[in-house]
């Protein structure tokens, strides 16, 4: 070679004779499969480290010493290296380790899930020995056991490669199952007492390379052979993890993972993989529903009645006396078409898809924005202000451990009692509730030389927090407790980007809310992040007309109606009861309006107490789109079974209601609807048809901040410490009571009840042992509630989850206020 | 009844009035006692080193040609030398883990003279420059574990061990841990993994050495017990008196155990590369030749993972190169010795079934292979081999241990040796060694197998599952 820098970048191989060109410190399996010679494997996974334990990729290479067997997923290539897959030593280890690993393996083929796309199978064809010579007894075990609620382990089956373990302790973190007795009898299994209970464990099914793990709601359910699939996006959180969607029969039975470098790896969460359950729920909303008076249930409608008091409804109703509430569970065409029909044709801008849960749009979208692969940077720094990333954003959160673990990134959480990740972030500070934007300036101030105590954290932690940030800034943004208002993390977020070369990446949980951000689903703003003031005109010109002013928040929403100011209330899969800060607003603004919409997959509190008139709406499975996620990245959605029932997919409801209004929305096709998107949005310029295909499964990354400007502080002050009580902090848990998960069998189990966590200090105060039931008061309301002892709860704090099954946290939270206080009272 | 010349409390050693560098202490009853050691020169080797250069001490123990005596036969001083300038903290890592077939001289050494270990250990980490060591025990050696605790607290409380060591501004902690009765953690990487918290299963190679990465990602030096138990004698004889024992590739002494059908088994300290296999076995210093009215067979010449020798080899010395030359190793210094009573395919399921139990069940090749050559050696001792059960035997062992296996001559088949070491398709050398009994039995007693395998070509299958213990 005489181009030098061909041999810097390049290492010639000979693989079966022909020469290769492998990127230095590339694996030889990886170099091989990427230039057409698939070397067999079981251990291996090119996500986790390599352990060489199957022996399965043995492959005859020469490095000038003579050749040898040496598994190729443990070798780097160095250059000159000669490797023979086909030889006949090659294919005598292989033959060898294929009989070695079948002499045990029950071959119980025909009634396993695995079979037909089982790798053990499929290399067996490939590569083994048409026969054992093995006829001693097989090793039994009970098969299977469970351990989890969900997996369930086969250990005849298990040809222990390492890859559910690995991934438990690797990618996870939570060490839950390993290598248990020696020799022959070594077998995968839980600790004593201690189930797999990972948010994760899903993924440890899907990587198995044979039957030995297998899943709940997949056990049984059909062959791989007859299973259809598409590429889709999750969408029970806002990461945007690639998934495909395999259904038979019309009908959906399993999510896998799918490997997307910029966002979730091939890795789910346990809610995204499973929650599709929901969807094939005997409760699915299948017919319009209207409830003849408002003493009466809901009853079965059609489609034409519902339409007509749908117009009955909004005809000759002053606009600002209509609004609609959610839209996260929407594609981005159908909030597009939402956000056109209720800004353009029925020219209200009381519309808002947060549940006042979230962050002012500003925030979101006005702040330099951040990528995950941004905030994974190696040498970079992770500011988490937000809710814990294992609970609320499943995929998001391997990603940070892998790069705090593994990339030294650094992490600095400034959150209010311990998360997932504290184990190992460099700084866990935990400020007072409300406080949040004080700790975060006095981070910035200490970086800058001056070190002050600032919301209950103490100067010295502050300092050593401000020293270690080094490297490009990430801030993780979003609203870790409900019980506190986003006052403080408007604050915090305006203080945070005082740093050098940082960026934000939202932390807001519900599934695709930032496409409702971008499509406008928000007071004030219009599709393509901007406002109503700059944007205005060109829209008016587009639409016809735009709302004159900014319209309500939800909160402004629901304290109109209570007041008899809104009439109409379009509750978009949304479940104010429930998900609003505060139930006791939400009940009165539900009750004081005159008429409910909603329009939704499966009943939930708000819909049943509330809603005079249902329309049932197609899942996510049942629809095309795209889906936005927390970073603005734009991902293909694709229907993969009919809607349930009569259901209809959001946009067409709002075509078709516009038209029923005697306006065209001008919408006839998902497609469509993204093409006026992509045409009126300054930011969606480059999401045509043809860039969505050639991304394939990474998505088109729109980005940049529209019009948006940065926002102000919040202007909020202190609240006012009250020495007597302490301050609520109620946080989500992955699995809570909401309506999803309730309608997953697997899942709906997982829902832990609520419970009270104190600092030990606090919780000695109370006198009482731990579990005893006490009662949680609040100016709002009163909560009876199991009490534990939690060194992660800073003193003065009452933690709580947010949304337990019996038990929610909106029945004690003022949301008028920053922050709530409680008293805990022995019952 | 064949004679036992035990010596008092010291039970399992022979003294054979040869040189004494790691045992001269054994013959005292109180050897392990802090008194005894410093009444007989015991910390004097420390005070030397102290009273030089590290690099010197290191240099003294390169010069000095120290072997590895825990199965590799490595030269200490050159894998000092491994250690990345720099990268502090390095960690000495004492391998006592000794449980190879056969093998029992470490133990004898903890038990009977700790504070030679201890001075080794404290002059190892003066010449490297460490202050952390840890003493890895095997599970089972209560006493000691026992001892080497006790000789710790008293090292300590005499200034050796600790803060600034007699005086001088050297430190150094040691730590006893002890396993829990697995032999695969006696394998260095596995040893680590173990020291860790985690499951003793041995690490990837490469990295070779621990010396690159090792305990908690560390440089680290891995030494056999009785590697460092030569130190203390070394620092105060210095290299020239050290290599005046022994050959030139393999000076000094070692300690052999010698168990099985000889009249005076034991641990014997000899000298390297000189005394043979005969002397070791038939010398009146020694074994005192094969029990009364029967002659030898075969033995194993370094521990369990070593091929089998047999009469022919019986002249050539316990010295690496030539031992591994005629198809074998010295390995842990452990000889077993079996005489003409002794049925070669039982004596080969013994120790395949010791290997198929240890495994540590990471690679396919050995966790699945050793199994299924103790079932098939089981099957054919039950009488239910099957003619290709011979075969096949060989076919898993290649497939274990790929290429021919090392071997010894056998010059009444006009076969050649095979030199050691054997090549591996697995992690470790475990699984391999599992294939030295089934090579060595079959190619010198074929017909011993032939004449348990039944002439049906059936496959009568045995009734119980071996691993029934499994089935919950
Ligand atoms: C399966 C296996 C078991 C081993 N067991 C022991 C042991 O019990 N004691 C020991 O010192 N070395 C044992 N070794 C060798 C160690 O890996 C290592 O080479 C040795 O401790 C290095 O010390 P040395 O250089 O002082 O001999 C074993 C190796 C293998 C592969
Ligand atoms: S259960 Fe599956 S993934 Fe886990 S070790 Fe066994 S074969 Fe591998
Ligand atoms: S050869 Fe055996 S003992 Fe060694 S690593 Fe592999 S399975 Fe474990
Ligand atoms: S894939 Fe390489 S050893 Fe398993």
């Amino acid at each position: 070679m005489t181009d030098t820098q061909d041999a810097v970048s390049t290492v010639a191989v000979t693989v079966n004779g022909a020469e290769i060109q492998a990127n230095p410190g590339e694996l030889l399996i990886d170099a091989c499969e990427r230039t057409g010679t698939y070397i067999p494997r079981f251990c291996y996974h090119p996500r986790m480290s390599p352990v060489g334990m199957c022996r399965m990729c043995l492959v005859e290479v020469d490095t000038g010493r003579g050749p040898a067997l040496q598994p190729s997923c443990m070798l780097p290539v160095t250059d000159g290296m000669t490797v023979d897959t086909e030889s006949e030593l090659t294919r005598k280890a292989q033959d060898g380790v294929l009989e070695f690993l079948l002499a045990n393996h029950p071959l119980d083929c025909p009634v396993c899930d695995k079979g037909g796309e089982c790798p053990l199978q499929d290399q067996t064809m490939a590569f083994g020995p048409g026969e054992s010579r093995f006829i001693e007894e097989k090793r039994h075990y009970e098969k299977p056991i469970a351990i989890s609620d969900t997996v369930y382990l086969d250990r005849e089956r298990c040809i222990l490669c390492d890859r559910c373990t690995r991934f438990a302790d690797e990618v996870a973190g939570d060490t839950l199952i390993h290598f248990m007795d020696r020799g022959n009898n070594t077998q995968v299994n839980t600790f004593p007492d201690e189930p797999f209970a990972s948010y994760f464990s899903g993924n440890t099914v899907q990587i198995c390379p044979v039957g030995a793990l297998t899943a709940k709601p997949y056990r049984f359910k059909a062959r791989p052979w007859d299973l259809e699939e598409n590429l889709s996006t999750a969408w029970t959180d806002s990461v945007g993890s690639r998934i495909t969607v395999q259904s038979s029969r019309n009908k959906v039975l399993r999510v896998l993972g799918v490997d997307s470098e910029s966002v979730n790896w091939g890795w789910l969460s346990d809610k995204e993989r499973f929650a599709f359950e929901a969807l094939n729920s005997v409760n699915r909303i299948t017919q319009p529903m209207a409830r003849a008076d408002s003493g009466s249930d809901l009853a079965s409608t059609g489609w034409a009645a519902a339409m007509s008091t749908i117009v009955d409804v909004l005809t000759d109703v002053d606009p600002a006396r209509i609004g609609v509430i959610g839209g996260a569970r929407l594609t981005n065409e159908a909030q597009y078409a939402w956000a056109k029909l209720a800004k353009g044709i029925l020219g209200t801008d009381n519309v808002d898809a947060q549940l006042g849960d979230g962050l002012p749009a500003a925030v979101v979208l006005g702040l330099p924005r951040a990528t995950i692969a941004d905030a994974c940077r190696p040498g970079g720094t992770i500011i988490l202000a937000g809710p814990d990333p294992k609970e609320d954003l499943g995929a998001l959160f391997l990603r940070l451990r892998h790069a705090v673990v593994n990339d030294g990134a650094t992490l600095i959480e400034l959150t209010p009692h311990r998360t997932g990740l504290s184990g190992i972030a460099a700084h866990s500070l935990h400020p007072r509730p409300g406080e949040l934007g004080d700790l975060a300036a006095a981070v910035v101030a200490a970086g800058s030389g001056t070190a002050s105590d600032a919301a209950g954290v103490a100067a010295d932690a502050i300092a050593a927090a401000a020293a270690s940030i080094s490297g490009p800034v990430t801030v993780v943004l979003g609203r870790a407790s409900l019980a506190e208002s986003s006052a403080a993390i408007v604050d915090a977020a305006t203080a945070l980007n005082g740093l050098a070369d940082v960026s934000f990446l939202s932390a807001l949980r519900r599934g695709n809310v930032h496409g409702a951000l971008d499509a406008g689903l928000a007071p004030g703003l219009l599709p393509g992040r901007t406002t109503l003031a700059d944007g205005g005109e060109a829209f008016a010109e587009a639409w016809g007309s735009v709302p004159e002013s900014t319209g309500l928040d939800t909160a402004g929403m629901l304290a109109a109606a209570a007041a008899g100011d809104i009439d109409v209330l379009v509750l978009l899969g949304a479940d104010p009861l429930s998900d609003f800060p505060e139930a006791a607003a939400a009940e009165a603004g539900l009750a004081g309006a005159a008429t409910v919409i909603a329009i939704d997959t499966l009943p939930n509190a708000s819909l049943v107490a509330h809603a005079d008139l249902v329309l049932p709406a197609a899942a996510a499975t049942e629809v095309d789109g795209t889906f936005t996620n927390l970073e603005g990245r734009v991902s293909v959605c694709e229907q993969k079974v009919t809607p349930c029932g009569t259901a209809r997919s959001d946009w067409m409801i709002a075509a078709q209601i516009a038209q029923r209004l005697g306006k065209d929305l001008g919408i006839e096709s998902p497609a469509a609807a993204r093409a006026e998107l992509a045409a009126l949005s300054a930011v969606h310029g480059d999401l045509t048809e043809a860039a969505l295909a050639a991304a394939g499964v990474e998505g088109v990354l729109c980005s940049g901040n529209g019009s948006i400007a940065e926002p102000a502080g919040s202007g909020s002050v202190d609240p006012a410490n009250d020495a007597y009580s302490l301050r609520l902090v109620a946080t989500r848990r992955m699995y809570d009571a909401g309506t999803t998960l309730s309608h997953s069998p697997s899942s709906a189990g997982l829902a832990r009840s609520i419970e009270l966590r104190l600092n030990p200090a606090d919780f000695d105060k109370l006198g009482v042992e731990a579990g005893s039931v006490v009662q949680l008061i609040s100016n709002k309301g009163e909560l009876m509630t199991p009490v534990i002892a939690d060194p992660g709860v800073p003193a003065g704090s009452a933690a709580i989850p947010a949304n337990s099954p019996g038990a929610n946290a909106n029945q004690l939270i003022d949301a008028s206020q920053p922050v709530t206080d409680v008293r805990v009272e022995r019952s | 009844m064949p004679t036992h010349d035990y010596i008092p409390h010291a039970a399992g050693y022979v003294d054979n009035d040869g040189p004494k560098i790691v045992t001269s202490r054994f013959p005292y009853e109180d050897s392990y006692t802090m008194e005894r050691s410093e009444a007989t020169g015991g910390y004097e080797g420390l005070r030397t080193a102290l009273s030089r250069r590290p690099a010197d001490v290191h240099t003294e123990v390169r010069d000095a040609t120290v072997l590895g005596r825990g199965g590799a036969g490595f030269p200490a001083g050159v894998k000092w030398g491994f250690m990345p300038p720099g990268k502090f903290p390095y960690y000495l890592v004492v391998n006592g883990d000794e449980s190879e077939p056969g093998t029992y001289k470490d133990r004898l050494l903890m038990e009977r003279d700790p504070h030679q270990l201890i001075e080794g250990c404290l002059i190892t980490c003066y010449a490297l420059g460490l202050a952390q060591c840890f003493l890895y025990v095997r599970g089972e050696m209560a006493l000691a574990q026992e001892r080497i605790g006790q000789a710790l607290n008293d090292a300590y409380a005499r200034g050796y061990v600790g803060k600034n060591i007699l005086g001088t501004d050297f430190s150094v902690d040691i730590t006893l841990t002890w396993g829990a009765g697995a032999y695969i953690v006696g394998e260095e990487t596995a040893l680590i993994e173990s020291l860790e918290g985690n499951r003793g299963m041995p690490r990837l190679k490469p990295p070779y050495f621990p010396a690159a990465i090792g305990l908690y990602g560390q440089p680290t030096i891995v030494n056999n017990v009785e590697t460092l138990a030569n130190l203390p004698w070394l620092m105060q004889n210095g290299a020239d008196q050290y290599t005046t024992y022994g050959s030139e590739t393999a000076p000094g002494t070692r300690m052999v155990a010698v168990s099985g059908h000889v009249k005076r088994p034991g641990v014997y300290e000899i000298e390297q590369g000189v005394t043979t296999f005969r002397d070791l076995f038939y010398g009146d210093n020694f074994c005192q030749g094969i029990r009364e009215g029967h002659e030898l067979k075969m033995f194993v010449p370094g521990g369990g993972s070593a091929p089998w020798f047999f009469p022919e080899q019986l002249d050539l010395p316990l010295e690496a190169r030539a031992v591994g030359a005629a198809g074998s190793m010295l390995g842990s210094g452990a000889l077993i010795v079996m005489d003409e009573t002794t049925d070669a395919v039982k004596a080969a399921l013994r120790l395949v079934r010791f290997y198929a139990r240890e495994s540590c069940g990471k690679c396919t090749p050995c966790r699945e292979g050793t199994t299924w050559e103790e079932r098939v050696l089981q099957r054919i001792l039950d009488g239910e081999g099957r003619p290709s059960d011979i075969d096949m035997l060989l076919d898993i062992a290649d497939n274990i241990s790929p290429g021919p296996y090392p071997v010894a001559a056998d010059p009444s088949q006009d076969l050649e040796a095979v030199p050691f070491p054997p090549k591996q398709t697995t992690i470790c050398p475990l699984g391999p060694s599992s294939v030295a009994p089934i090579t060595s039995t079959i190619r010198r007693f074929r017909h011993e197998y032939d004449a348990k395998i039944t002439k049906r070509d059936t496959i009568p299958v045995s009734a119980a599952p071996m691993n029934a213990g499994a089935v919950s």
